[in-house]
């Protein structure tokens, strides 16, 4: 690739986006990545439903009984929620810095650790939407050599909502995963001595 | 010297996480067995659960992907796209651990909200297997993390003056 000393930096496709475009995509693609895992939060943390089952019928009289499907009976909804929380958090921290931080010296450290925590948050929310999905599959389907009854016959709405937030979780994995793949982008050669890096244009070594 | 030294810890990491990820899937895939309790034949396989089996086929992957990168990791017209299928295979193995994690968890404790009885108390040795093939798969999966941060941090250190 040659190195230009201009504002324009060709990727792989061979298109050529100016700085200001790439800056705009990415923040668009923040957002969207935090509106999604804070959806997926938000509907697992308040996923909740209540039953009440006739067991046993003495004389005229039954007996209820009467169960409550609640996110934090499983731990691996719990890291979900905690998962998809943090991921949102970073999101919106980086909006931030993004918008407002442009006045703070980041000692050149700026763009390697967005790239560093972006990697981190990918894995987070990665392990927290596969660990969700294979539970949920668990409660829809039960497990027959383990004497596992499936769950989503009689709590459907619980399931359900489940698997919004399960969905919604997995598009801020997508989002999450070509937000990273930008921000490696981003890292380019520092070939001057220059370090406020809003202003360097650098490329990668070959 | 570096450069040499460079290699050497790459190499050194990548073994250690092909390694990992062998065991892993041999663990996983020879773990099984067969207990009576009360007339009733229990039988535990790894293939019994779907968990299980996207945690073989995960590993199996990387371990498949870490051996074709030990025979190209010389080459320097191939670094970036490493550097990508590195971060896309980390990816797999969190995911695949988390998963087994989570299911396995629910094996050793039950559920007693759903009405899930543990299942490791019929079969302890199953469940002891299936832990170590997990514990293997964790390695992997952290070392592949530290593989992917030497990577950015290499990309860079010729280049940054900090």
């Amino acid at each position: 690739m040659a190195l230009q000393s201009g504002e324009k930096l060709p990727m792989f496709i061979g298109h050529v986006w100016s700085k200001q475009k790439r800056r705009w995509t990415l923040l668009g693609l923040r957002l969207l990545a935090f509106l999604a895992a804070a959806a997926a939060t938000l509907v697992m943390v308040l996923n909740k439903q209540t039953k009440t089952f006739v067991v046993a019928t003495i004389g005229t009289t039954p007996v209820n009984l009467t169960l409550t499907a609640k996110f934090h009976h499983t731990p691996a909804f719990v890291f979900f929620a905690i998962a998809n929380g943090l991921v949102s958090i970073h999101n919106l921290v980086m909006i931030m810095v993004d918008l407002l931080g442009s006045k703070f010296d980041y000692k050149g450290f700026q763009l390697p650790m967005i790239a560093s925590l972006d990697m981190l948050n990918l894995a987070l929310v990665s392990g927290g939407a596969n660990a969700a999905a294979f539970m949920a599959e668990l409660g829809k389907n039960g497990n027959s050599h383990a004497r596992w009854d499936k769950i989503c016959d009689k709590f459907g709405a619980y399931c359900d909502r489940g698997a919004g937030a399960l969905i919604a979780s997995f598009l801020a994995l997508a989002l999450m995963l070509v937000i990273s793949f930008l921000s490696i982008l981003n890292l380019k050669l520092v070939n001057s001595s220059s370090h406020n890096s809003h202003n360097n244009i650098i490329a990668l070594p070959n | 010297m570096a450069k040499t030294k460079r290699i050497i810890i790459t190499i050194l990491l990548r073994l250690l996480a092909f390694g990992a990820t062998l065991s892993a899937t041999v663990v996983m895939v020879t773990s099984h067995e067969s207990a009576e309790v009360m007339n009733i034949k229990f039988s535990a396989k790894y293939s019994n659960s779907p968990t299980f089996k996207f945690y073989v086929t995960a590993e199996a992957i990387a371990t498949g992907y870490g051996l074709i990168v030990l025979f190209l990791s010389s080459r320097r017209s191939f670094d970036r796209l490493i550097v990508i299928l590195d971060v896309v295979i980390a990816l797999i193995l969190t995911s695949s651990i988390s998963a087994a994690l989570a299911v396995a968890q629910i094996g050793k404790k039950g559920d007693t909200h759903a009405g899930w009885l543990p299942v490791c108390n019929q079969v302890p040795k199953f469940c002891d297997h299936v832990t170590g093939a997990l514990i293997a798969g964790f390695v992997a999966a952290i070392v592949y993390l530290v593989l992917n941060l030497y990577s950015l941090h290499v990309f860079l250190t010729p280049l940054f003056p900090v």
